[in-house]
């Protein structure tokens, strides 16, 4: 098993890689037009931006200098005009971008949902629930501004960059030299600490993952914290992640803070470079006043993209782990899915044939040994064994929530791999060992199988397993909020509640995996009755350790070691006198003695 | 808001620090425009070219300034942030432990979950970075405006004119923002707790084919958060630019305004220059405006969501003078004991003598109270009427960890921590020896199975022991229970996944512990029938209450129970005797 708890780290690619962005940026594809539109309007607003220095230039040279008052009043009223152009277009902007970019994190959320309901089993065994939960809802949150930044700020901001740099070359050439004079430095030393920069970024990031895999799981299991009285222990565990997180972070910001510092420097220096070289040009005659006043003004407006673009580096950079993230999941192939040919399983009849089946979870470890048997449908049969002795993985094969590693289970006929999940699951009913409700109604809750089923079959179901009396006692009755894991009921009443649930959608084959273990004999007596009844010609299988579970079963079978060791009635394997009348006069011995 | 700055205060230095290298970066950034206009009034208009070399000097020293205070600035309100952060979320991790079950009863964990998570981010995003920058921002219009007031202050008067509609744009841009944030936060905890739900029971939602039924409900509120989402930024679309054209508006007022008066000659060109220097540096402050007010809302919103939790009473705690028994030797009393869950009446009036070192068997119909009966020795939940005795004082007048530390507890519902066997098995007893492990183990019956395991102890299991039978699992905790030596042990139904051989053999492991009260509940005669004492409890009474034989005598509930389950043994009377 390879299992992440929450003091690994994940390994996730070290290098920031160009095709998740593309993979990435590819989502914006489906909205074309919304960010066409989105570009055209943040390109009114940017020339608005642009042109307010050169407006304020023409005021200074052309108006104020020459006492032109009504020019004045001209070009002020131009200015209203424009920037409330400018106003309205970054309104339609925000929210055109807004709702695209809202728009691809909701599919993004759903894909990688949706696609986590076609994994198998065992990539639920490897993974705690924290950390496939922060997929869905970290990771996609983190990619929260990329989308809209992507379009609104890098694009916008590249176009400022190239228009700002031709509007200054254009004003004067000699002028923009000096004031880039200092970019190339600042780009050499960006480039030098990149990469390990990067890399500190990740590690925040997986810090961050480890953290809050640990608070869900001490979430989860708060009672048994509780009842154990560790919650100093549990606490300080919990800082000393939260501590490790920290340091990462400060090691991150030490190296992502002083980007600001190289930009204000460059742009300290190249400003101390335009005036010396400007008014040298004043002074020649070169350039106006003018000129070099909006000049200023043209230099704070490139360098706030400037800051701007490495922020968005910086985000993406940190971001890219969680895109990376979610990708991997979504590469997940399921290793339990139709076949290219599958057929859809026809209305069966129950008859189940396992012929040399053999399983191994981890291919080390032989679970399941050449095992072979056939089940007419109608027949119960009782699977018996010590605990781990496989009788759970026949279960798990048969409704093909693992793949057989050699053999073939058929129903019917039907090899069970040639036919669709939907078909197959959809025509049996199982009831595991570790019951799952859901929070909601104890009505949506027996329902869930059957979304479709009128209140009548829901109370009829619940009264075949007797767990009609005890919802009625309930406050609201089948209409009882529960909780997640309905953590208010006895594990007896959720067993029961499940039991209906198993048996509200009529399945021709049912099978019952300890499902009565933790109700007490007298209803569990009620319980086997109902079902008995309800089931006249399902066919059915049980694992249990209760004797007067089992006995009445058409046929048992001893599990032990992966193997079967007898198959019989149980009058049949008494007379044998073997391994089950063994078991059985054992528990005999620990009732009398 | 407030209750935040007490956070702060821990920090006092890693703020103030800070906060004055912003005040020197604005001051540095104050004289800037000031250069500016020295230089083209003085250098370029007067002609004074001999003064140039010593005013670039001091622009590249204010640059220099510039870069050191403000990586100071950054990296320590980042720092400070952190801490913060971190204080803040221990402090509600902690609270959260110490809230009783019955909070957890009735609260999802995907909720509480996003509370310790994204709001706590929400509130150190805003800690670290968004508070200073507000603060620098605020400080900026400050200085700005009362230099732009030195240069001219009729000019200064009419800029400032669009303040007061500034503040209230802003101020209506918070209210709807908060409203919005609030919302969203509880959708995106909905939404964890149904991704949560589904992660966790995947194995049902398969078993039961239900995932298109599973990807409908999240669509649903995949949705929700969406429009709540397109909602709230609609509302930054709305405001937004209009507080943009704002500042852009006061920019347009000096040039015509400080037009006209340059050309009345009631100021000169340069003081022009330099007081547009000082509008342009209001124009970003009040463009952030918007973004802060954004932050700003959000953060509120988490925290208030945050001291809500925190606010919420622990109903069970310490009480103020706490009484120790003398000797911890395993006695529980029940006095007339009376339970309530809600409305529900769950136990009434019993009354129960448990001896140190003795056995007590708990039986009774699903839901009759018996697991009620057992939560209220730990004191997870608290009676309604009558008291408890442990070790002859009252649960309530005992300090909560040392009272469950002299109980051991397996539950019915086993949760394994997604860790090694080993860690999983000495939760709760760190320090114990090897051969203690080893002798838990193999008391519990799992000393074999995990030998044959890969990595035997050090084999990580899933969390809720995934990949383990449930067997398996309960053996596991049973191990993890006897490891912590208390002089109480509980069984809650902790055998009804082992086979009978396996439970009897435990049992057999058990007795040996002789001075170990032992409370166990069971369905299975077989498991308590060498109890000292039978109770079976039906409607939160105590129906019957006496040793296997005597009970057998009284031809009642245990009665019948014991011929359905020896019923399954005529058979083999028969053929066998």
């Amino acid at each position: 098993m390879s299992v992440n708890t929450f003091k690994e780290d994940e390994v996730v690619q070290q290098s920031l890689r160009l095709s998740v962005i593309k993979r990435l940026l590819g989502y914006l594809k489906n909205y074309k037009k919304n960010v066409f539109s989105a570009l055209i309007l943040m390109i009114i607003a940017v020339s608005v931006n642009i042109i307010n220095p050169y407006f304020i230039k023409i005021g200074i040279d052309e108006f104020i200098e020459t006492e032109n008052i009504r020019g004045l009043l001209f070009l002020a009223g131009i200015m209203v005009a424009v920037n409330i152009l400018s106003m309205i277009a970054s309104k339609k902007r925000v929210m055109i971008m807004g709702r695209t970019s809202n728009k691809i994190l909701m599919e993004i959320r759903e894909a990688l949902f949706n696609h986590i309901q076609k994994l198998s089993f065992s990539f639920f065994d490897s993974r705690p629930v924290g950390k496939i939960l922060a997929r869905i809802t970290t990771d996609v949150n983190a990619l929260t501004n990329f989308f809209t930044d992507s379009v609104t700020v890098v694009i916008p901001d590249l176009i400022t960059l190239i228009a700002i740099s031709g509007i200054m070359f254009w004003m004067s050439y000699q002028l923009a030299i000096a004031a880039f004079i200092t970019l190339p430095v600042l780009m050499g030393g960006l480039i030098l600490i990149e990469s390990t920069f990067r890399k500190k970024w990740q590690v925040f990031r997986k810090k961050n993952s480890n953290l809050n895999a640990y608070i869900h799981e001490d979430y989860s299991g708060i009672r048994v914290v509780q009842s154990f009285a560790r919650e100093r222990h549990t606490s300080s565990t919990f800082f000393s992640l939260g501590k490790d997180l920290n340091h990462s972070f400060i090691g991150a910001i030490k190296f992502a803070d002083g980007f600001w510092s190289m930009v204000v420097l460059s742009w300290g220096f190249g400003t101390a470079i335009v005036f010396w070289v400007g008014v040298r040009l004043i002074d020649t005659g070169t350039i106006s006043i003018g000129v070099l006043v909006a000049f200023m003004g043209y230099i704070t407006m490139f360098w706030r993209p400037v800051i701007n673009l490495t922020n968005f580096y910086n985000v993406t950079v940190s971001n890219m782990t969680s895109a990376e993230r979610i990708f991997e999941i979504l590469d997940t192939p399921p290793d339990i899915e139709n076949r290219g040919d599958a057929k859809e399983l026809p209305p069966i009849e129950g008859k189940v044939t396992f012929e040399n089946v053999s399983f191994s979870y981890d291919r080390e470890e032989q679970v399941l040994d050449n095992i072979s048997f056939t089940v007419e449908k109608g027949e119960t049969i009782a699977l018996v064994g010590h605990t781990g002795a496989g009788k759970t993985t026949i279960i798990n094969l048969l409704s093909r929530f693992y793949d057989v590693t050699h053999g073939v289970v058929k129903i019917d006929g039907h090899d069970i791999n040639e036919v669709t999940l939907d078909s197959l699951r959809s025509q049996m009913a199982i009831m595991m060992q570790d019951t799952f409700l859901f929070s909601g109604t104890v009505k949506e809750n027996i329902r869930y199988g059957k979304p479709d089923a009128t209140d009548e079959e829901i109370i009829r179901a619940a009264s075949v397993v007797n767990a009609h009396n005890f919802i009625m006692a309930m406050e609201n009755g089948y209409d009882t909020e529960i909780n997640e894991r309905g953590s208010k009921l006895s594990i007896g009443q959720r067993q029961l509640l499940a039991l209906s649930r198993a048996v509200l959608n009529d399945p021709k084959i049912l099978i019952l995996d300890e499902a009565t273990s933790s109700i007490d004999t007298e209803t569990e007596i009620l319980v086997q009755k109902g079902i008995r009844a309800l089931l006249k010609d399902r066919t059915s299988f049980v694992i249990a350790h209760r004797l007067s579970t089992i006995k009445n079963a058409d046929r048992i079978m001893v599990i032990h070691d992966g193997k079967i060791m007898e198959t019989g009635s149980h009058n049949e394997l008494l007379e044998n006198q073997s391994m089950y009348y063994k078991l059985f006069t054992a528990q005999y011995q620990f009732l009398k003695a | 808001m407030k209750r935040i700055l007490n956070y702060m205060k821990k920090y006092k230095m890693l703020f103030i620090v800070p906060t004055l290298s912003m005040f020197v970066l604005i001051g540095l950034d104050m004289i800037n425009p000031h250069i500016t206009g020295v230089i083209i009034d003085d250098v370029i208009v007067a002609g004074e070219f001999d003064r140039l070399t010593g005013l670039l000097l001091l622009l590249i020293f204010i640059t220099l300034g510039r870069a050191v205070f403000g990586y100071i600035r950054e990296f320590l309100f980042d720092y400070a942030g952190i801490q913060v952060g971190l204080d803040l979320r221990r402090d509600l991790f902690d609270h959260i432990q110490s809230l009783p079950f019955e909070y957890f009863d009735k609260t999802n964990t995907g909720e509480i979950m996003s509370r310790t998570t994204r709001d706590v981010d929400n509130v150190w995003e805003v800690v670290g970075f968004v508070a200073g920058f507000f603060l620098e921002q605020v400080f900026y219009v400050i200085a700005a405006t009362t230099m732009m007031f030195f240069i001219n202050w009729q000019l200064a008067l009419i800029c400032t004119m669009v303040f007061p509609l500034l503040g209230y744009l802003a101020v209506k841009m918070d209210q709807n923002m908060g409203k919005a944030y609030e919302e969203i936060s509880d959708q995106d905890a909905k939404l964890n707790t149904k991704a949560q739900e589904n992660i966790a029971g995947v194995r049902l939602v398969k078993s039961l084919n239900r995932e298109n039924l599973e990807k409908k409900k999240f669509r649903r509120e995949n949705k929700k958060l969406y429009r709540l989402n397109v909602k709230r930024n609609n509302i930054l679309a709305d405001f937004h630019p209009k507080i943009e054209f704002l500042s852009y508006f006061s920019t347009i007022l000096v040039i015509l305004v400080g037009g006209i008066f340059v050309i009345n000659e009631q100021m000169s060109i340069g003081a022009l220059v330099a007081f547009n220097g000082y509008v342009s540096m209001l124009v970003w402050p009040m463009r952030f405006l918007g973004w802060l007010t954004n932050s700003l809302s959000r953060c509120n919103a988490s925290l208030k969501k945050i001291f809500k939790i925190m606010d919420e009473v622990p109903s069970i705690k310490d009480p103020d003078n706490s009484v120790s028994p003398e000797k911890r030797r395993g006695a529980v009393t029940f006095r007339n004991v009376s339970f309530q869950y809600g409305e529900d009446q769950v136990l009434s009036n019993i009354d129960l003598q448990i001896k140190p070192g003795s056995t007590v068997a708990v039986m009774g119909a699903t839901g009759s109270g018996k697991t009620s009966l057992l939560n209220l020795i730990p004191r997870y939940y608290d009676t309604a009427r009558g008291q408890i005795l442990v070790d002859g004082v009252d649960v309530r007048k005992q300090e909560l960890q040392e009272l469950r530390q002299s109980i051991s507890v397996v539950m019915q519902d086993t949760f394994l921590f997604s860790d090694t066997l080993l860690e999983n098995i000495k939760f709760g007893s760190e320090e114990a020896s090897m051969e203690e492990v080893t002798q838990a183990m193999k008391d519990a019956r799992v000393y074999d199975f995990i030998q044959e395991m890969p990595e035997g102890l050090d084999t990580i299991i899933g969390e809720r022991g995934v990949g383990l039978s449930g067997g398996q699992k309960q053996r596991i905790s049973i191990a993890r229970a006897l490891l912590k030596k208390s002089p109480i042990l509980i069984f809650d139904d902790a055998t009804s996944a082992l086979d009978m051989e396996t439970e009897y053999q435990i049992q057999k492991a058990l007795n040996k512990r002789e001075h170990l009260t032992k409370i166990i509940v069971a369905h299975r005669i077989s498991a308590v029938k060498d109890a000292d004492e039978i109770i079976i409890i039906g409607n939160g009474n105590i129906l019957e209450k006496g040793n296997h034989h005597q009970l057998l005598n009284q031809k009642g509930y245990y009665f019948n129970l014991y011929r359905n389950q020896l019923g399954d043994m005529t058979l083999l009377n028969k053929e066998v005797i």
